[in-house]
């Protein structure tokens, strides 16, 4: 079979940022002691002019400049979000036009709380591998809501990252993926509400850790690899602690995980999360690395991927675009109130 | 009135079952108990629940027949009664019991206590537990549980010179206990720095001053005293039970240091045994926070008031103590299913009696006593155990 992967990557985090101790302050709550449970300091906030579209196409552009192929090429935009700027009208068609892929294209938006994104891995592997499509566009994006004063709001932030998979010069096989899913109604937001609803302590046990790890655990029993065999280790973070801690579960170092956990700095970008940090370790991976990948989307299910860095990832223009190190030291800090402006939280009729 | 003792005792594990449910938990130790005490179903005269809120956290009430109907008796019609007293609703539950047999109703009762905590999010568990505060006084106004025994505590502290240390070394020695109890929700030990230096709850309690939210269920099978043998040959009577009533309000108490309906209670228990505190071997007491604990010891009798910490400095309420109390891990450790509670208390107080606490075992412990409250002391049960 021929290597199939990803062929091209970028990825966008919005330069404005907040820090968790000012929002906490607002709140009278202690900053300190939640920026240590939550093991976030700092998150990125979309700007008024931003969102999971603009954040998609941005990514798209990054993954575009890196690579030498024709746009027209692209036979499939899939993004994951849970911030899609319409109910009805899909962001892949805005993405696909900015882009130059329209018309010759199969486009829908996909959504499966944070892990849509790689769900889009997916779908656009199949249709290259099915020889459907030469290209597919899998996109991970989102501008996060949080209502004011809950939990969330020390955590959801916007980000997004884009994967061109292909067959040709592919710089990270893609050998295996799997899933796990359940119903486990953990966290959902539901239709005409601007808020998510969550279950508490509900979402950690019987939700992420039970899914990531079962996920994990199963695709290397499957493919009989060991958590040594790999270099780099990224598992969704919707906080600084839950990573970490299931790293730990699966027995993943510290140090195989570091390079793709950015939720300390520019907090849980969602659907964009896992991808953000797969992007990061694309940043500085060499040739015969082996990366495992595993997100999380509430409600609940896990993807999980088997990768390994090709010889061709020398041959991509990996500084025609700006990393996830450069982007996240990029930043511009703003107070609550203007963050409550342009989150809408002062929207009302 | 007849003698009354404990035939079987059943547990479920304490913590945070999430897939396990209501009528999971509750038939699971009932099984337990009656297997325990050699009864059959067509033996059992009579059920009683204690439950404190299973229609605010499960949005179930009539669990009285609910648990009858899940255990498989529907058939047999059993008088089943839930029974409330907030966080005292389980002892409460098996005071019922052990009255509907000592009055000679009843010959064989199956007493169940049981609460499922964590189907509903952290603030709703605290609001609905605020519900056993004085709604209109206390409850309305914003206070909480954790709020209103932090002013017993701040008031202990200014009366008695209590320390903020000795509350945490509460909570240290009930972790060290409940690390060897394999039900128990938390079994790591923790340090003095662990509790002192937690997140505040409110001053001076800190997060690891307060029992948990906590799913679990514990039941227990009484019989006739003259006719337990005729089931089990290790039964552990009731030599006393006590119940007492205080003001629902805090601000509204004689004392904020002295929960009287603790010191009523058990006065009673007291009188029906026939012995004084100075007698107890082992005993189980409500430490939903660690100041309740220090007010129990005192209010109990074991210690003078006011020396409730110095006491808890000395150890004397360690494992290897003078008077060990909370072996199991208490509220603390083992975890606080608010309607389980007064029956997870009388099932250690009987594993200890028969000597079956394994490594948590009392040496020689003959006479053991379980007190648990309502509320902030509002309602109180004490019962006193002693060995056969």
């Amino acid at each position: 079979m021929k290597d199939i992967g990803i062929i091209s990557y970028g990825a966008n985090i919005p330069r404005t940022r907040i820090k968790i101790e000012n929002i906490a302050s607002v709140w009278g709550k202690d900053g300190k002691t939640i920026s240590k449970g939550l093991g976030i300091n700092e998150k990125s906030v979309p700007s008024v002019d931003q969102d999971t579209a603009t954040i998609s196409v941005e990514a798209a552009r990054a993954a575009l400049n890196r690579c030498n192929i024709n746009p027209k090429d692209i036979g499939a935009v899939y993004i994951g979000s849970e911030s899609h700027p319409y109910a009805v009208k899909p962001t892949g068609t805005i993405v696909g036009e900015a882009i130059g892929a329209t018309p010759d294209l199969m486009v829908a938006d996909y959504e499966f709380a944070c892990k849509a994104g790689t769900a889009a891995i997916q779908t656009c592997t199949a249709l290259v591998k099915g020889d459907f499509i030469k290209y597919g566009l899998a996109i991970g994006a989102d501008t996060a809501q949080a209502a004011p004063g809950d939990a969330l709001e020390f955590s959801a932030s916007a980000g997004g990252a884009a994967f061109i998979i292909g067959k040709e010069n592919v710089i990270a096989s893609i050998n295996h993926t799997y899933s796990y899913t359940t119903d486990t109604p953990d966290f959902w937001r539901r239709a005409e509400r601007k808020y998510p609803s969550h279950g508490g302590r509900f979402t950690g046990a019987p939700a992420y850790f039970k899914h990531v790890t079962s996920c994990a655990k199963n695709l290397m029993e499957k493919i009989g690899t060991k958590p040594k065999d790999y270099d780099y280790a990224i598992f969704h973070q919707p906080n600084g602690k839950f990573p970490v801690k299931a790293a730990k579960i699966l027995g993943f170092t510290m140090e195989q995980i570091k390079q793709g956990l950015m939720v300390p700095f520019i907090g849980n970008t969602y659907s964009g999360a896992s991808l953000v940090g797969l992007a990061s370790v694309l940043d500085v991976a060499k040739p015969g690395n082996r990366v495992f990948l595993t997100s999380y989307g509430s409600g609940a299910g896990s993807d999980a991927f088997d990768i390994t860095i090709t010889d061709k990832i020398k041959d991509l223009a990996r500084k025609k675009a700006p990393t996830v190190k450069q982007m996240i030291e990029d930043k511009e800090y703003i107070d609550y109130g203007k963050y409550a402006k342009i989150t809408d939280i002062l929207f009302w009729e | 009135m007849r003698d009354v003792a404990v035939i079987g005792i059943g547990l479920t594990k304490f913590g945070e079952l999430w897939d396990k449910s209501f009528r999971q938990l509750i038939t699971e130790a009932g099984s337990k108990a009656i297997l325990d005490s050699g009864i059959e179903g067509k033996n059992i005269d009579a059920m009683y629940i204690g439950s404190m809120s299973s229609g605010r956290f499960i949005g179930q009430e009539h669990v009285g027949a609910l648990v009858a109907d899940a255990s498989g008796f529907s058939h047999r019609h059993i008088p089943s009664t839930r029974v409330e007293g907030a966080c005292a609703s389980g002892s409460l539950a098996v005071r019922e019991g052990f009255l509907s047999i000592a009055s000679g109703m009843n010959d064989v009762v199956v007493v169940g206590g049981i609460e499922k905590m964590n189907d509903v999010a952290g603030a709703t568990a605290t609001e609905t537990l605020a519900m056993a505060a004085d709604q209109e006084w206390e409850a309305f106004f914003g206070a909480t549980f954790p709020g209103l025994y932090a002013m017993i505590a701040m008031r202990h502290m200014y009366e008695h010179g209590t320390t903020k240390k000795q509350l945490a070394q509460v909570a240290v020695k009930n972790h060290k206990n409940g690390s060897l109890n394999p039900y128990a929700q938390y079994r790591q030990e923790i340090t003095v720095e662990h509790v002192m230096n937690a997140s505040p709850v409110a001053y001076p309690l800190g997060l690891f001053d307060c029992s948990p939210v906590t799913d679990g269920a514990a039941s227990i099978v009484l019989c006739a005293a003259d006719k337990a043998k005729k089931y089990t040959d290790k039964p552990v009577k009731i030599i006393g039970s006590g119940q007492a009533s205080d003001t629902l309000a805090l601000h509204a108490r004689r004392d904020i240091c002295t929960l009287d309906s603790t010191v009523y209670a058990a006065k009673m228990a007291y009188k029906k045994a026939n012995i004084t505190p100075k007698q107890i071997d082992v005993a189980e007491v409500h430490d939903c926070f660690t100041i309740a604990e220090i007010c129990a010891i005192e209010d109990l009798g074991f210690v003078k008031k006011g020396e409730g910490g110095k006491a808890i400095e000395n150890k004397i309420t360690t494992l290897d103590g003078s008077l060990p109390v909370n072996t199991s891990g208490g509220l603390k450790s083992k975890g606080h299913p608010v309607g389980a509670t007064g029956v997870a208390q009388i099932v250690e107080i009987t594993k200890q009696l028969r000597g079956e606490a394994d490594k948590r075992q009392v040496k020689n412990a003959r006479i053991g006593l379980a007190h648990n409250v309502g509320g902030s002391g509002a309602t109180c049960v004490v019962h006193i155990l002693e060995a056969v």
